[in-house]
């Protein structure tokens, strides 16, 4: 009972977290015959909230259709909710030594418990701003692709799609173009 | 309400192990993008590996497996194209390697209370009614 309790607590080898993670696409195959993936719901929550003054065609559809998927990421939230507040991992998270020299040398701290660096992460309006828009860059980027890490690289490639290798391929090189050169110049 | 639960429930499950497994981890990210530990690629390929054991599974043995609610399953097919795929998966990827949140992590971390995700989560909804917008002007 003890170690079940730790378990909750401590955080998850990839061994546990990869197959659960991979076990949500037959999931919701099996739930209600859903495609797994997450970011369909950034339109669906335009589609809830454009004005009609504006109509974009895009997001005229009848959204109610997709309320399995909403209550889906609602359940994300509340999962999060779960694993980081409730059963918060009492120790920081463990990087590489590698990964920690490059973080100092960008200019940030060790981790000190939470999941993102309170540098970038604090609400200062530089924060912010600088968070929001890399949010239109993942919200423009995923809805122009058609799916995000979830749709395409997790749903996408265990289904064996084209598509979907073309996403990863364009998703990957995005990464690393932007966590070797971008990240190092603008987070400092 | 009662046919939405095992959705609340699959749903509660997934932003749990994103966080239990830290990919909803900034550092966990940058430490992926530049090859300094297994731990993210060991969960994504065993992911893939899982998804795609379990639904060949189903095409294989799946004629007549149908779903809670009672439909025949079937694999939807992504439609075809490769300019919308590529193009849009570089323009999340470079947002992805800066702030190290993708979608499902950004519902995940919204749910920890973070102000940050939540300025990230209102970017997305505002680049995700851009590409609205401009969807005929850019290259599919």
């Amino acid at each position: 009972m003890n170690t079940l309790i730790e378990a909750l607590y401590a955080p998850w080898p990839w061994y546990v977290a990869g197959p659960l993670i991979g076990l949500m696409v037959p999931l919701m195959l099996f739930i209600g015959n859903r495609s797994f993936g997450i970011s369909n719901n950034l339109r669906h929550l335009c589609a809830i909230t454009q004005p009609r003054q504006v109509e974009v065609d895009f997001f005229k559809y009848d959204w109610k259709e997709h309320t399995w998927s909403l209550v889906f990421v609602i359940g994300t939230a509340l999962g999060g909710f779960l694993a980081g507040v409730v059963f918060a991992n009492p120790h920081p998270v463990a990087l590489s030594a590698a990964a920690l020299a490059m973080i100092h040398s960008w200019g940030f701290a060790a981790p000190s418990g939470n999941l993102v660096p309170v540098e970038l992460f604090t609400p200062s309006v530089r924060n912010l701003t600088f968070l929001f828009a890399a949010g239109v860059l993942v919200g423009f980027g995923t809805r122009y692709a058609g799916g995000c890490t979830s749709g395409h690289a997790i749903t996408g490639l265990s289904t064996l799609q084209l598509a979907s290798v073309y996403a990863v391929i364009g998703i990957f090189t995005g990464g690393l173009i932007s966590s070797w050169l971008l990240a190092p110049q603008l987070l400092q | 309400m009662k046919r939405y639960l095992p959705y609340l429930l699959a749903g509660t499950l997934f932003g749990f192990v994103l966080v239990k497994s830290e990919a909803a981890s900034w550092y966990r990210i940058q430490e992926m993008f530049h090859f300094q530990s297994f731990h993210m690629f060991g969960i994504l390929f065993s992911a893939i590996a899982t998804g795609l054991v379990s639904t060949q599974a189903i095409r294989l043995f799946g004629r007549r497996h149908v779903s809670l609610d009672g439909q025949s399953i079937d694999i939807p097919e992504k439609p075809p194209g490769r300019k919308n795929y590529i193009y849009g998966g570089l323009t999340f990827g470079i947002g992805w390697g800066l702030i190290g949140l993708c979608p499902g992590p950004v519902f995940a971390l919204v749910g920890t209370g973070s102000i940050g995700a939540l300025a990230v989560l209102a970017g997305a909804l505002h680049g995700t009614w851009l590409y609205g917008a401009l969807k005929e002007k850019v290259p599919h």
